[in-house]
């Protein structure tokens, strides 16, 4: 008798868990009109202050926007876990490819503002400028002192973002050319800690969006050999003359429908662009 | 009449009151029974279920000849061809060596241990042994609470300010490294070892104190010779939950070990754990991509090893009972 129950009762809750993995999918979008928002960590706060806004304007729409990476963002895409992807990179044919296996749907992919990549060293280190190649050897391990730079006698140390993030990415195929990170790269979760670390530590070298640049100092960045040295600006960036320039995206599989359509809109008219600035990034240039 | 009631009294009406009550005490003492092996089973049961479901999304590595072109046992473990051991899962040509991982896991936890043990048993012996009550009622709530602040606060703070610190102190060129978050890893572990090892101090018998200092022994010498060595199977379960809570712990080592996996012996270069691998990588891999499984194969190891360090940990435990035991 006391087997039988004992065996029921670990029955049932085996069950429980079951049907509790079960019935996570379901919710979401329901009357109540919520939007989620997922991805790009550097698009967070961006994403946050056009969610605000709308929602005053709007009182009937919820939006939910949440971090994590631009992967992260992309995978929840495909798994059908947020309505719009945030992304600082734009997606790979793999994973339109994997959207359109998993709903049958082309991706739409909708540019929402620029931003500049900020390379950051410490607000005491004197060196005028930095090239792309420079920018590589040092990524890559060949060059690691600061003398061949034409400062002091000290190792650099460098600071990079997880490899969920779309800056990583970025990063990855504008600099090192899709190359591998030396292995003595530091990862750190989030630009702020990377802000952070460079802030407190002189002989470091980090990148990450330009909003951030609070504490440290963006070297201007020279694009090709021989070029000039340009710092990250509204017009450099604009006109694609900074070299670490990106477009920041949304992503919806399909074309996008009703209030997540007007969100989108909104967020593409003047009213919306302007937010970019306050935040520090740049508006898409007027076409 | 009187008589006649007392000749066989209690077994008319009391005594059947009694054994319905016996009845009824033992049905709720049935039910309470089968309730708490039940809410031991639970537990049981979501143990045999995390494994179940993490070794199944780690069994690829094993299986799938498409996951094994790219990870198999052999690429995780040995040095490959022109690299050596290196972990670079998001790349043109990935790679998964696990050696660097483990290796920063271990330095990390070492660290930790090597750093809380004596601290965390020292100030659980004196707040047993030599504390005033007053100091005592002040020092075991602060270490406690010390076990309640989040690990993501620990590890900010270590990147913030502990890692400046050790860096002005010892010259380091790295701020983050596996001292800096094995230092880190132990404040989380030392209000484990501390509440635990003090626990076993104090369930030593008072009559062993009484009969050390009869015979002429300092406090010193009672609470070194006779206490300490009285409570060793406590202490050494404590150091084992300890190192058990470091090697897992995931939100200190993401924010102050650097996060860059290097094999080496120093202590002052950056390391990647497992767990902050796990934590960094898991959110963006493609499902059923090697990466992915390699991940699982990462906590089923991790899980693993875990269990026979806390099996290793039992045993040990167990023989110096005996001994202890046996002596007596």
């Amino acid at each position: 008798m006391r087997r039988v129950s004992l065996a029921l009762l670990v029955g049932a809750l085996v069950c429980l868990c079951f049907a509790g993995c079960g019935g996570t999918e379901t919710g979401g979008s329901g009357e109540r009109k919520v939007i989620t928002v997922k991805g790009s960590d550097t698009m967070v706060i961006l994403g946050q202050r056009w969610a605000e806004e709308y929602m005053n304007k709007n009182p009937g729409i919820s939006i939910q926007v949440t971090g994590g990476g631009s992967g992260t963002g992309i995978a929840a895409l495909i798994n059908g876990a947020t309505d719009i992807c945030e992304s600082s990179r734009p997606m790979k044919e793999k994973e339109k490819q994997d959207i359109r296996a998993r709903h049958g749907k082309e991706v739409k992919e909708i540019p929402v503002a620029l931003d500049g990549l900020a390379i950051y060293v410490h607000h005491s280190n004197p060196i005028q400028s930095i090239t792309r190649a420079q920018l590589k050897s040092i990524y890559r391990g060949r060059l690691s002192n600061w003398r061949e730079l034409g400062w002091e006698n000290a190792q650099i140390v460098t600071y990079s973002r997880e490899n969920n993030s779309g800056t990583y990415v970025f990063f990855k195929e504008h600099i090192l050319d899709n190359e591998d990170f030396a292995e003595n790269v530091q990862t750190l979760p989030g630009t702020a800690a990377i802000v952070n670390a460079v802030a407190n530590d002189r002989r470091s070298i980090g990148y990450g969006g330009i909003a951030y640049s609070t504490g440290i100092r963006a070297v201007p960045v020279v694009g090709k050999e021989g070029g000039e040295a340009v710092s990250p600006s509204l017009e450099t960036v604009q006109s694609g003359k900074y070299p670490l320039s990106r477009n920041l995206y949304f992503y919806t599989a399909g074309e996008p429908l009703g209030h997540i359509k007007e969100f989108i809109n909104w967020v593409l008219s003047d009213e919306g662009q302007k937010t970019c600035d306050q935040v520090g990034y740049y508006p898409l240039k007027k076409q | 009449m009187r008589s006649s009631r007392l000749l066989s009294p209690e077994k008319t009406i009391e005594g059947k009151l009694l054994q319905k009550f016996r009845g009824a005490e033992r049905l709720t003492d049935r039910l309470a029974a089968v309730l708490i092996k039940g809410c031991a089973f639970v537990a049981i049961v979501a143990l045999v279920l995390i494994f179940v479901f993490i070794g199944k999304e780690a069994l690829p590595i094993f299986t799938s000849p498409e996951v094994r072109t790219e990870a198999d046992l052999g690429k995780l473990l040995l040095p490959q061809p022109e690299r050596g051991f290196v972990w670079q899962p998001v790349s043109e040509r990935p790679a998964y060596s696990i050696l660097p991982l483990l290796a920063g896991t271990l330095k990390a936890t070492i660290i930790a241990v090597v750093f809380a043990v004596p601290l965390a048993v020292a100030a659980a012996l004196f707040t047993s042994e030599f504390a005033t009550p007053w100091a005592r009622e002040v020092i075991k709530p602060a270490i406690e609470i010390l076990a309640g602040i989040p690990s993501v606060v620990v590890g900010f703070f270590c990147l913030m300010v502990l890692a400046g610190w050790l860096q002005s102190a010892f010259g380091w060129t790295y701020r983050l490294n596996a001292t800096t978050a094995g230092i880190g890893l132990s404040l989380a572990v030392i209000p484990i070892v501390y509440t635990v090892s003090e626990d076993a101090f104090s369930s030593v018998p008072q009559r062993f104190r009484d009969g050390s200092v009869a015979m002429g022994a300092s406090r010193w010498q009672t609470a070194w010779r006779v206490v300490l060595p009285g409570a060793s199977p406590g202490v050494l379960a404590a150091c084992v939950l300890g190192f058990g809570r470091a090697i897992g712990e995931t939100m200190i080592v993401l924010m102050a070990s650097g996060n860059a996996a290097v094999l080496s012996w120093s202590a002052s270069d950056s390391i990647r754990t497992f767990s902050a691998t796990i934590a960094a990588e898991l959110g963006e891999v493609v499902m059923g991509s090697p990466h992915y499984h390699v991940l699982f194969f990462i906590g089923a190891f991790l899980f693993v090893l875990t269990f026979f360090i806390n099996l290793t940990g039992q045993w040990w435990v167990g023989r110096l009972q005996k001994k202890l035991r046996g002596g007596s």
